[in-house]
């Protein structure tokens, strides 16, 4: 139905389109009116030219946040800190990370700093292990600790890239919080110019309460971007276009699937057509 | 009762007051507030869409009555309705009152399945059973100890076969273990899934034949956003489930998903789960959750 009048179910379709994929209902508005507006002044009256222009409208969103690009090794270690609630893919995503960094020839080593789940350091061990990188777990019970002695230890041995994984928590629970805070500042105090990226993991299949996960993250340690897994699902991720509308915080990778090849980077043309089932 | 969206639903129904009756045309804008409204809690689309359907039809005509505002009975409407959709209160958990009961516990990756499976397994302890935890997620790294740990810190002895690959056959050998050592409930664990991952939702169903649960539990993230009802659907028709439990729930999400799942598969919420700590098992108000996803 390419040449198709754009009418009242069409535009509805599109709306559905927009709003299941988890973007929420003030932005689909926004977006279809501007739409609307813009498609009054073309010649070309189909459908497939409408959703053309919605799709503009959408990547001009994405376009808000850029990511800092390429990685800045001329200091050295560069320190990564995954951050996210409870099962998001913290873990999982930082084993595909330290896999990538390695097979690109870096060093990497993985700090352990989620003292609070059960086997949480057991689970990240088996990651270090498949990625073939070093791991620091120490047994003391303070997060802040092993970040310390992770940075350390990479300073010794002339480690590229730290990646710190943090145990799951809820903004609620505010020492835990706070704790995030103290992460951070040890690490500042090692490196002034760290920690360089502060990814923050959001689940791919949640709803609206991500925008304010990110908020009350940013309380205590500011994300310099996103990774959002899950998307091998049929869930499409839709509410990072309000992180980068109202936080413009980049999105850098997705995650799809349980495997440690299934990290990639963010391209938002593939985001979008995902999102119209292409 | 929830003060913040009367006050809304009063700003745009103050033309209604005097007129003494909801009408289509005083009440569109309302509906549309109420849209809005749910879309944010996360309710699917398409239940939104139906959902305000059915509040029009219970709305229009209504009588004003001098004790109350057109705001606060439009509230009470939804509030009633979405209380009545989340399902009645107390739907228990059921125990076979004779040999063994056998709870297996089914989601997405990251759910709170294994943590869940501790809680439960903690609540029925203190309830005088004696429990078994099995451990039959043998792809996630690290998920067989995990459960181990959990199973120490509740005293409650955990199933699991080391080496082995094969999830239908650690169910099974739990039964029997269970039968020997006269334990009479079993919990099973499961690895999270896809709910399009054809082989994986094959297995989960493979193991719910060969135990033939007393009970299998659907565990949903309350975070879930508009693809709950996808998720919920496929494993209600590839795996089957007698309930549903919502985790999570000590965040701030408004937990709309739960509405969307009662909407598409007809299973009652059997508990909530509100902290990582293992005794945050709560039995499901629907009437709360109503509250919540219309904004307290
Ligand atoms: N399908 C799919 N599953 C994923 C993906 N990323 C992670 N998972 C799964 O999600 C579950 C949770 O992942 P974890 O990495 O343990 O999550 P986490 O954020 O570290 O969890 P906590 O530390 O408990 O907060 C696991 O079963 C992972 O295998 C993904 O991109 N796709
Ligand atoms: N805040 C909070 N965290 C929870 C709750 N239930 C589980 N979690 C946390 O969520 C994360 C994932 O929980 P798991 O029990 O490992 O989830 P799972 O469904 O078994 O995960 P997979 O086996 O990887 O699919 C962990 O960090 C848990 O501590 C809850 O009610 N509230
Ligand atoms: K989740
Ligand atoms: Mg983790
Ligand atoms: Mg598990």
């Amino acid at each position: 139905s390419g040449k198709a009048k754009v009418d009242e179910e069409t535009l509805e379709e599109l709306e559905e389109v927009l709003i299941t994929s988890d973007i929420g209902s003030q932005i689909a508005e926004e977006i279809i009116e501007k739409a609307r507006a813009l498609f009054k002044k073309e010649s070309d009256r189909s459908v497939d030219n409408f959703k053309k222009i919605i799709k503009e409208e959408l990547e001009a969103v994405l376009s808000q946040a850029k990511t800092n690009g390429e990685i800045d090794l001329s200091q050295k270690p560069y320190v990564i800190v995954i951050i996210g609630v409870n099962g998001s893919g913290k873990t999982t995503s930082v084993g595909k990370l330290a896999y990538n960094f390695k097979r690109s020839g870096l060093k990497v080593k993985i700090g352990s700093a989620d003292t609070f789940r059960a086997a949480a350091n057991d689970q990240l061990e088996i990651w270090a292990n498949k990625a073939g990188v070093d791991i620091i777990s120490t047994n003391t019970k303070e997060p802040s600790a092993v970040a310390f002695d992770t940075i350390k230890a990479a300073q010794k041995d002339g480690t590229d890239i730290v990646i710190i994984d943090t145990a799951g928590r809820l903004h609620t629970q505010k020492n835990l919080m706070d704790e995030l805070n103290k992460i951070h500042r040890v690490i500042n105090n090692l490196l002034p110019y760290a920690p360089n990226e502060i990814l923050m993991v959001l689940d791919g299949t949640a709803g609206q309460n991500a925008v304010r996960q990110v908020e009350e993250f940013e309380k205590y340690t500011k994300p310099t971007g996103i990774i959002i897994t899950k998307l091998d699902g049929t869930a499409k991720g839709g509410v990072i276009f309000r992180i980068i509308s109202e936080k413009k915080i980049p999105v850098k990778y997705i995650g799809v699937g349980e495997g440690i090849e299934d990290l990639q980077d963010f391209s938002p043309k593939e985001f979008i057509e995902a999102m119209f089932g292409n | 009762m929830l003060e913040e969206l009367t006050e809304k639903f009063e700003r745009v129904l103050k033309k209604v007051t005097g007129q003494g009756r909801l009408t289509e045309e005083n009440i569109s804008e309302t509906l549309r507030e109420i849209r809005r409204v749910l879309l944010d809690a996360d309710v699917n689309y398409k239940v939104a869409k139906q959902f305000i359907e059915d509040v029009k039809v219970k709305a229009l005509g209504k009588e004003v009555l001098t004790s109350i505002t057109p705001g606060q009975l439009i509230t009470k409407i939804i509030y009633d309705e979405l209380t009545r959709l989340l399902g009645g209160n107390g739907a228990e958990i059921k125990l076979n009152p004779s040999g063994i009961t056998t709870i297996m516990l089914i989601g997405l990756q990251g759910c709170g399945k294994t943590t869940f499976s501790a809680k439960l397994a903690r609540l029925l302890k203190s309830k005088k059973r004696d429990v078994l935890l099995v451990a039959a997620d043998v792809y996630r790294p690290a998920a067989v100890n995990q459960l181990k740990i959990l199973g120490k810190q509740i005293d409650v002895p955990v199933f699991s076969i080391d080496d082995s690959k094969d999830p239908v056959k650690i169910a099974e050998d739990a039964l029997e273990y269970a039968r020997q050592n006269k334990l009479n409930t079993v919990i099973i664990d499961t690895a999270g899934r896809l709910h399009i991952d054809e082989e994986m939702m094959r297995e989960a169903a493979a193991i719910k034949a060969k135990v033939n649960p007393t009970e299998t539990l659907f565990v949903v993230d309350s975070m879930t956003g508009q693809d709950a009802v996808n998720s919920a659907k496929a494993f209600h028709e590839k795996v089957d489930f007698d309930g549903i439990v919502i985790t999570k729930l000590d965040g701030d999400s408004r937990g709309g998903c739960v509405l969307s799942i009662r909407a598409v598969v007809d299973r009652p919420v059997k508990f909530v789960s509100a902290g990582e700590k293992l005794d945050s098992i709560e039995v499901f108000y629907p009437d709360r959750l109503a509250s919540r996803i219309l904004g307290k």
